[in-house]
């Protein structure tokens, strides 16, 4: 079932909310008092109110304590830290009294940029920086205003220190403050954010608020949810992607200790139990009947063959300058290559799951969950409620990588389709669907398979005079919320983000990129860095190529390139990099480098693998990698982001394959499917480059250029181009 | 059956075959231990069985009754174990999902080998997957560590 643009209730104003009007004003404020489940009603409340909730985003308590309210989810990528930085460097609350936690659905939570409430594409920063900011000064002006009220002076004659409103020897902190405060009228003009020279958060290193829950075991991720009286149900599914259930016999799973009830689900087949076990053990006595469908014949080593003779034909132009076809045909020695990339599942190490509490009309749903407004509008639909009676609980998320971002809510969705059958069957009891490892990895809405053919003419300076690239591959966003929006002239501009866009193009005279969008009955999605996981694969290996044939320096001819096409950013975080690593310095025998550029979510990223071979399998020793995300937020942060980003997409390269064989996936479990361990992470040096320009992406940026400079490292190493990933020597 | 975890005395009753990890997690209530792969492949169901690391998934809880089990929420009753010191300080913890099991780990080993060496630390520590890619953190949180267990000593 897919969510639909007009199910989701849109952001009904955010300017309106920081800026206010006298008029409006008296329900507005950044209230300070009211305990968290007046925000929680208060928020359900807000689809039909003209302006957002009060108390929306922060919350003060007497003692002190700085509540931060966040808009969206934290995967492990830092934003529990960094929008509690933004806010708190306008308070100039004590941070030490900050503590954050996630929102409810409702529409005031809805992104700046995508207007429903959810975390993806590496916005959150971006998004945010503005309105979090906002609200904290907005609360600090207010706090000051109470306090010079009490004290008898001008607001003009108060300073803040650490969340204590001082003026003379009159002091009052923020928690003595916050109920007068949330009694004042809202300011009716703008309120001024602090100029770049006076923050004191901004740009500090600074350690995660959520450290100390996860290394005790407190945190609760939506696995951890245990409602009174939870059962956990365990679904089988089609072994084909579109298999009809025929039949099913749940005689033997019934008549088991511990199994509550079998319920039919559109899915397939839910056994609810006293707990997992149970749960497990009826699900392995079921006997299931599937109509497997046309799904049985699909064959992804068959599909990878159509696509690579699909990119041998015209496709829908998806950007153009010159004669590109004419300059190809007519080059006296055109340099030709295909790169290929697999299907890929997210493998969160959190297998996916979502805990139901259904009643006769309200539904709270308790999961991790990157997609609010969506699960929360695909429950409402399922159930016949509104949305506000749809209550989604956000746990921590157990990763993400865009998995839980499902425009068909299918975790979500399900589960909800499991507690209604069971309650139309009497059982009433809150019930938690958990995925196994295999469930997860063959559930499917994986990183589509790809294939690019490209092709350039070289001029006598060796600089690529036309280039093409014919791409082939599933669109992610077809059939998504963001589809119609996004798909122009049969183009989904994530099937050719990064190719589309370069700088390598800006520098070629003439060029031509085309598409083909073939569909498949494999459910994809975006996957960390979406389109980018492919065409910075194709795109820094066939420049690699390109300046081999030129026989100039892979280093030097990237750099004539990017300066041909005033690439400054990418430039700067090339030389960095190279600087960082020591390009020019020898290496050990039987070492080799590679680099890659690449540019995504508004951030430039450069990285220098060094590579050598042992037992004839590619070994990555270090990375050196420079970053330019813009205002750095939490360094410390980018810093990790890019570790994690580097061991992501070397996962990929070195092992990462979703293969289907008779309509099967034939990849299980992390044996199978194999992730990066802590024998085979490399040792990473990350330079940040302060560029002063506005905050880019940090989630996914970092792992689009690893998988090319791994493979230009392994050529320079034994001669051979590796166009296919994972990475097969042999 | 009797379990012995975090010091406390459970009495469960539960199916000879199901495995320690949801006796700890679905009866008992204890879900700092996690579930990521079922087979022993990804390490976040590491504990302490009389101190040593064990993948609790794969362990039938039957197997271990009577025998002392420790969780993460056992490993320290204030969070303040070396490893647990040496994480926060290098701001290891990323979406947080398998740190429970590779303190677990980590604390067994530097019980063993109180100055583990990179090599050590590759094969004690390559049973616990981590996708967010904490590896670097964890191995020099590990080296931390040590110093600081040798300064409390």
């Amino acid at each position: 079932m897919n969510a639909r643009l007009d199910d989701i209730p849109l952001d009904p104003g955010r300017r309106r909310f920081l800026r206010g009007s006298a008029a409006g004003s008296a329900g507005l404020i950044i209230a300070f008092s009211v305990p968290l489940v007046g925000r929680r009603a208060l928020a359900a409340a807000a689809p039909d109110a003209a302006l957002p909730p009060p108390n929306a985003f922060l919350h003060i308590a007497p003692d002190d304590r700085v509540t931060v309210v966040l808009a969206h989810s934290e995967m492990g990528q830092g934003i529990w830290t960094s929008l509690p930085m933004l806010l708190a460097e306008e308070l100039e609350c004590d941070w030490s009294q900050v503590r954050a936690e996630h929102a409810p659905a409702a529409p005031v939570y809805a992104s700046p940029m995508f207007h429903i409430q959810m975390t993806g594409g590496s916005t959150t920063t971006m998004s945010e920086f503005d309105r979090y900011r906002e609200v904290g000064a907005l609360a600090r002006t207010q706090l000051v205003a109470a306090a010079a009220r009490r004290f008898g002076v001008a607001p003009a004659a108060c300073r803040i220190e650490r969340g204590v409103v001082i003026a003379g020897e009159q002091r009052a902190r923020f928690g003595e403050l916050a109920a007068a405060a949330a009694q004042l009228p809202l300011p009716t003009a703008a309120v001024a954010l602090k100029p770049r020279r006076d923050w004191t958060l901004i740009g500090k290193p600074t350690p995660r608020l959520d450290t100390p829950a996860k290394i005790t075991g407190r945190a609760a991720f939506g696995l951890d949810a245990r409602p009174a009286g939870v059962r956990v149900a365990l679904v089988a599914r089609a072994p084909v992607f579109g298999a009809k259930l025929r039949h099913f016999d749940a005689g033997a799973a019934r008549k088991l200790p511990g199994v509550d009830a079998v319920v039919e689900v559109p899915t397939g087949v839910a056994v609810i139990g006293a707990h997992f076990w149970a749960a497990k053990t009826g699900r392995d006595a079921l006997k299931l009947d599937w109509d497997l469908g046309p799904g049985a014949h699909f064959d992804s080593a068959a599909e990878l063959a159509q696509y690579r003779k699909l990119a041998r034909t015209p496709g829908s132009p998806a950007a153009m300058r010159g004669e590109a076809a004419r300059a190809l045909a007519t080059a006296k020695s055109p340099i030709a290559a295909e790169y290929s990339v697999p299907y890929l599942a997210h493998a969160t190490m959190e297998p996916l799951n979502c805990t139901v509490e259904l009643g006769a009309d309200h539904c709270r749903v308790t999961t991790g969950t990157q997609f609010q407004t969506v699960d929360q509008a695909s429950a409402a639909r399922i159930l016949g409620f509104k949305p506000e009676q749809v209550e989604i609980v956000t746990a921590f998320l157990g990763g993400g990588f865009g998995r839980r971002a499902n425009p068909a809510s299918d975790f979500v969705s399900e589960a909800v389709q499991v507690a209604k059958a069971a309650r139309a069957a009497g059982h009433t009891a809150p019930v938690k669907v958990v995925w196994t490892r295999e469930d997860d990895m063959h559930g499917g809405w994986y990183r589509p398979q790809f294939v690019h053919r490209m092709r350039a003419a070289l001029g006598s300076d060796g600089l690529p005079v036309a280039f093409a690239d014919c791409i082939v591959g599933q669109s992610i966003m077809a059939g998504t919320p963001f589809g119609a929006g996004m798909i122009r002239n049969g183009i989904d501009p994530v099937s050719v983000e990064g190719v589309v866009g370069s700088p390598y193009l800006e520098a070629t005279p003439a060029y031509a990129v085309e598409l083909h969008s073939p569909t498949a009955p494999v459910p994809v999605l975006w996957w960390r860095s979406v389109g980018n996981t492919h065409t910075a694969f194709a795109m820094e290996s066939f420049i690699d190529e390109l300046a081999h044939a030129a026989r100039r320096d892979p280093l030097e001819y990237r750099r004539a390139l990017l300066g041909k096409a005033g690439a400054r950013r990418h430039l700067a975080v090339l030389e960095r990099a190279a600087d960082l690593f020591g390009w020019t310095k020898p290496l050990p025998a039987g070492h080799a480098r590679g680099l890659a550029v690449h540019a995504s979510f508004g951030s430039y990223v450069a990285q220098v693998a060094e590579v050598s071979l042992a037992n004839g399998k590619p070994r990555v020793h270090r990375v050196a990698c420079a970053v330019d995300c813009g205002i750095a937020v939490n360094p410390e942060t980018i810093r990790a982001q890019m570790e994690g980003a580097i061991a992501f997409g070397l996962t990929a390269a070195l092992y990462g394959a979703i293969t289907l064989k008779d309509g099967r996936v034939q990849q299980d479990n992390f044996d199978t499917y194999p992730p990066l361990r802590m024998d085979a992470m490399p040792r990473i040096e990350v330079a940040i480059i302060d560029s002063g320009e506005k905050p880019g992406g940090i989630g996914e940026p970092g792992t689009p250029p690893i998988a090319p400079a791994v493979a230009n490292a392994l050529f320079a190493l034994t001669g051979k181009r590796l166009r296919d990933l994972p990475f097969r020597l042999v | 059956m009797q379990l012995i975890v975090n010091g406390q005395i459970h009495a469960v009753d539960a199916p000879a075959d199901m495995p320690l990890l949801w006796v700890l997690r679905d009866i008992i209530g204890l879900t700092g231990t996690k579930f990521g792969c079922g087979k022993a492949l990804c390490g976040a169901c590491t504990v302490h069985l009389e101190g040593e690391a064990i993948r609790s998934c794969i362990t039938p809880a039957s197997a271990v009754a009577g025998k002392h089990i420790t969780t993460i929420e056992g490993l320290t009753a204030a969070g303040d174990h070396p490893v647990q010191r040496a994480w926060t300080e290098l701001d290891v913890v990323q979406c947080g999902y398998c740190q429970s099991g590779q303190i677990m780990s980590a604390a067994a080993l530097l019980r063993r080998t109180p100055r583990p060496s990179d090599a050590d630390i590759d094969n004690a520590m390559s049973g616990n997957v981590c996708r967010c890619g904490t590896y670097q953190r964890i191995r020099a949180a590990i080296h931390r560590a040590a110093d600081l267990a040798e300064v409390k000593s």
